[in-house]
């Protein structure tokens, strides 16, 4: 990439950045996130970190701009304004001799790493032993296995605490209905959903496979199948699954349970985590593809919300 | 310059420019429905032309297919966010058009 491109995107950052901060309405603030985060990702692009790319554009922009959405309505719906009202100006000094600080201790813990000690370098050699190509699965699934495995807990523990808010009477029904209330709406997106669904399905598992030497992965093919999920949710094509149903639960718990289990396995290859020898990838794949299907309906289901009273289902056999 | 260059070159011009020419109306127009009809065209030609563009640079058919797949859903995207928001649009305005006919004129 050129230096006149790096230098614009860099501009492009800051501005839709300040933007989002600085402007009043909420929306406008979202939307401005949600061009930050995919501007993120052409930067991430443009470092050679396509893993990262991915799931910056997925979870940073994707995701979390729809939940950002939904929580601005949330709040509309509640009476709050949704708009940012001023500050002190002592709060505001404190704040930016905070962030002031933290960017200079960044910037110095950066610099100060030569450019020559990449992780890259010890993790390279290793790689053969696992028979997989994509250094950063790699990292991820193997050689920091403990972050993976936590952080597949840490997000079912998310969907945990969002069902905890469930009002009084409502455990354990379903989520409100994603769909669209007006029915030519609901048509055209549920059109747009059921070609979108075995779309994202098929995406998805290919990003899975295609993660073990290309990048790619659980995660960004987790938001696939949510993004595919949640679209074919509000066009009606699927129904929510009430939070009781045992498929459901299995499908939430088999990712991080299937992690656990290869990696208490592996004592007997020589401690926690570890793959025997010449069977590193066949558990590396399998972790991946449960991992995935969790990740998947865990994401859809934490944008949909806990369970509400009243939330009626029109297919009451639900997604499996 | 090879006649490659010159092609991928005119074509993201084209591109560019009809990508311009659709955030002009976005900003310009009156009103939702116009605004979109700006937005869409424009939009949906503009896509293409940088599509194919990247496609020819690109100089695979693996990649010039990927581009294909990018672009078929990007365009049934948008046909379809644009259908919604449409639809969202002109039930806003049904509802501004019975508050303006009520008695208070209210708001809403």
């Amino acid at each position: 990439m050129t230096f006149a491109f790096d230098l614009i995107l860099c501009l492009m950052i800051l501005g839709t950045a300040a933007i989002a901060l600085f402007v009043r309405d909420a929306l406008a603030a979202i939307a401005f996130f949600i061009a930050f985060g995919n501007l993120m990702g052409l930067a991430w692009l443009g470092l050679d970190a396509v893993n990262v790319a991915l799931a910056e554009i997925a979870i940073g922009a994707g995701v979390t701009g729809v939940l950002l959405i939904l929580a601005r309505a949330r709040l509309l719906a509640l009476g709050d304004a949704a708009t940012s009202t001023g500050s002190p100006l002592l709060l505001r000094l404190g704040a930016l001799a905070a962030c002031a600080g933290f960017v200079v201790l960044l910037a110095a813990a950066v610099l100060s790493i030569p450019p020559e000690s990449g992780l890259d370098r010890v993790v390279a050699p290793l790689m053969p032993g696992l028979g997989i190509e994509n250094r950063v699965t790699g990292v991820l699934l193997a050689f920091r296995a403990y972050d993976t495995l936590l952080e597949s807990f840490v997000l079912l523990g998310a969907l945990v605490a969002v069902w905890s808010l469930a009002p009084a009477g409502a455990w354990p029904g379903r989520p409100a209905d994603p769909g669209m209330a007006d029915a030519p709406m609901r048509r055209v997106a549920g059109t747009f959903g059921q070609l979108l669904l075995p779309v994202a399905l098929v995406m998805a598992a290919y990003l899975v496979w295609a993660g073990s030497d290309l990048p790619g992965g659980a995660f960004q093919a987790g938001t696939v199948l949510a993004g595919g999920l949640l679209v074919a949710g509000m066009g009606g094509t699927i129904g929510l699954p009430s939070s009781d149903q045992p498929l459901l639960r299995a499908a939430l718990v088999l990712g991080p349970v299937v992690f656990l289990a290869i990696g208490l396995a592996g004592v007997a290859a020589g401690g926690l985590l570890v793959y025997p020898a010449g069977l590193a990838k066949a558990l590396i794949v399998t972790i991946e593809y449960t991992l995935f299907l969790s990740i998947g309906v865990t994401l859809a289901l934490l944008v949909a919300g806990p369970p509400m009273p009243g939330a009626s289902d029109p297919d009451p056999e639900g997604k499996g | 310059m090879s006649w490659i260059d010159l092609a991928v070159l005119a074509l993201l011009g084209a591109g560019l420019a009809f990508y311009a020419a659709g955030s002009l109306g976005l900003l310009r127009f009156p009103d939702t429905a116009s605004r979109l009809h700006a937005l869409t065209k424009a939009d949906n030609l503009g896509l293409g032309l940088v599509a194919l563009a990247a496609a020819i640079y690109g100089g695979s058919l693996a990649v010039a297919a990927k581009i294909a797949l990018v672009w078929l859903f990007a365009v049934i995207a948008a046909g379809t966010t644009s259908q919604l928001l449409a639809r969202r649009a002109r039930l806003d305005e049904a509802r501004l058009d019975d508050a303006d006919s009520a008695p208070d004129g209210g708001l809403r």
